[in-house]
């Protein structure tokens, strides 16, 4: 069974949340990669405000295809979140709570999601199709010059979600892996 | 003399679009058939629910014409140009540039092309394709469009072995390259090998294995045999799809190979998600 939770989260909620827990997200989340991540370090290196404010936010990693007209969102799917990972410990030190991705991540992202109770999400990648009816909303805030690389505030609605790192560091990549070489021993 | 066949550049710009559209939101038929099959073979419960989520997918995409991921990728783009052929009102070039960009501004398709990759500034509408090029014989144009994601796409290596690594050799960096890419390249992936050629032609050999998409098994019952043998090695590595855990990390292994030097074994593993995606049509 999916647990139906709301974003942003609770530290309680996720606090009890597991690895491998599956999870329809409702709410709001930011999209945000490769480049609006390294302008995000820029800004908080050089101690200036992120274009908005993602204390206790979750970020999305994606890049969607452009809305058609009269559709609310075009396709949209997660991207490979090892490639956000050297900036992702400084963006968790600063407040984000929550990343929804694709793909395992380094052990320093780990280690700096244990430090700051924050969670690392999955949605199956490549299923921008089915998941595009799960965005009621796209609405660019920051960056707009990158295109798809925007800052787009989501509203969504029962987005379905796998916990791949919960916030005591387990990771369900390693786990879900291992389960299925014991279930065909 | 042979008699020559004149193709307007704008007929060539139009199939571009059209392929461009096509490519984006209708699975090929051999990937469905491949996915249905693993949805048969696959014995592990939440594996099997995730290739079901795949297969759904590729049917809202087509029926709803939405792309079937949001990666709408480089678009690569193979002419087979018939040497009888004579292209006018203007280069192949810019006729299949021109028909990149029409087709990812009217199919809503993403542009995720940059000019130049350390100052990465987007292009705006997704072009330049990657363009190859090959003469045939006779009066026809060939035109197929790959449009190519990179979260597989990175996850794809090269490597100039030596004659003494062998066939060992290459089956030890196809398994390395699928289990350092784990979950990252989106599984279950397509495999491209290139085994043989130079350096840049051994990595071409990868990509058209992977968008050839042979039907049935290799001419060859050495590569035949050899294909099956990495396609059950890669699918008792665990990985699964998207990662999680399961048998099916891979569909299809796919080698092609050329002629190589005496002192040389090139090999290069390009690398497919379960989007693996070509449209073709002939002018």
């Amino acid at each position: 069974m999916a647990l139906s939770l709301q974003s942003p989260f609770t530290q309680q909620v996720l606090d009890s949340l597991r690895a491998g827990d599956q999870v329809l997200l409702s709410g709001v989340v930011y999209t945000a990669r490769d480049a609006a991540h390294a302008r995000f370090c820029t800004a908080l290196a050089a101690g200036e405000p992120l274009p908005v404010d993602l204390r206790g936010q979750t970020i999305f990693y994606a890049g969607p295809t452009p809305t058609p007209p009269g559709k609310a969102s075009g396709a949209i799917g997660p991207t490979t979140s090892t490639r956000m990972d050297p900036y992702t410990p400084p963006l968790l030190a600063y407040g984000v709570k929550a990343l929804i991705g694709k793909g395992q991540r380094s052990e320093e992202v780990k280690a700096a999601l244990m430090q700051n109770g924050a969670a690392y999400f999955v949605a199956v990648g490549g299923c921008a199709a089915s998941l595009a009816a799960c965005v009621q909303s796209v609405e660019v805030l920051a960056y707009p010059d990158l295109g798809t690389e925007s800052v787009k505030k989501l509203v969504i609605r029962d987005l379905p979600l796998t916990v791949a790192i919960d916030t005591r560091g387990e990771d369900f990549y390693r786990e879900g892996q291992k389960r299925y070489l014991e279930s065909v021993r | 003399m042979e008699s020559i066949r004149t193709i307007p550049s704008a007929a060539i710009t139009d199939c571009v679009a059209r392929l461009c559209i096509r490519a984006c939101t209708v699975l090929p038929g051999q990937v469905v058939t491949l996915l249905e099959a693993a949805g048969r073979t696959e014995p592990y419960p939440p594996a099997q629910n995730t290739l079901r989520l795949i297969r759904q997918n590729a049917v809202v995409a087509a029926t709803k014409n939405v792309p079937i991921c949001q990666d709408t990728g480089m678009a690569v783009v193979f002419a087979e140009v018939g040497q009888d052929v004579h292209i006018a009102g203007g280069t192949l070039e810019d006729a299949v540039n021109a028909g990149v960009a029409r087709g990812y501004a009217e199919g809503w398709l993403r542009k995720s092309v940059i000019r130049d990759p350390l100052r990465r500034q987007n292009t705006g509408d997704n072009t330049p394709a990657v363009l190859h090029v090959r003469l045939t014989a006779g009066d026809h144009l060939k035109l197929t469009v790959s449009p190519k994601g990179f979260g597989s796409e990175n996850m794809s290596r090269l490597a100039m072995l030596t004659p003494a690594d062998g066939l060992e050799g290459v089956k030890a960096f196809v398994l390395e390259t699928v289990r350092l890419a784990g979950a990252n390249p989106c599984p279950p992936i397509m495999l491209g090998v290139g085994i043989g050629g130079t350096f840049e032609q051994v990595a071409l050999l990868a990509k058209e294995a992977l968008v050839e998409l042979r039907e049935g098994p290799h001419p060859d019952p050495y590569y035949a045999a050899l294909e099956e043998e990495l396609l059950s090695s890669i699918n008792r590595l665990g990985i699964g799809p998207q990662g999680f855990g399961g048998r099916t990390t891979a569909l299809s292994v796919r080698i092609k190979t050329a002629p190589t030097h005496i002192a040389g074994l090139p090999v290069a593993v390009n690398m497919g998600c379960h989007v693996t995606r070509h449209a073709t049509e002939t002018l």
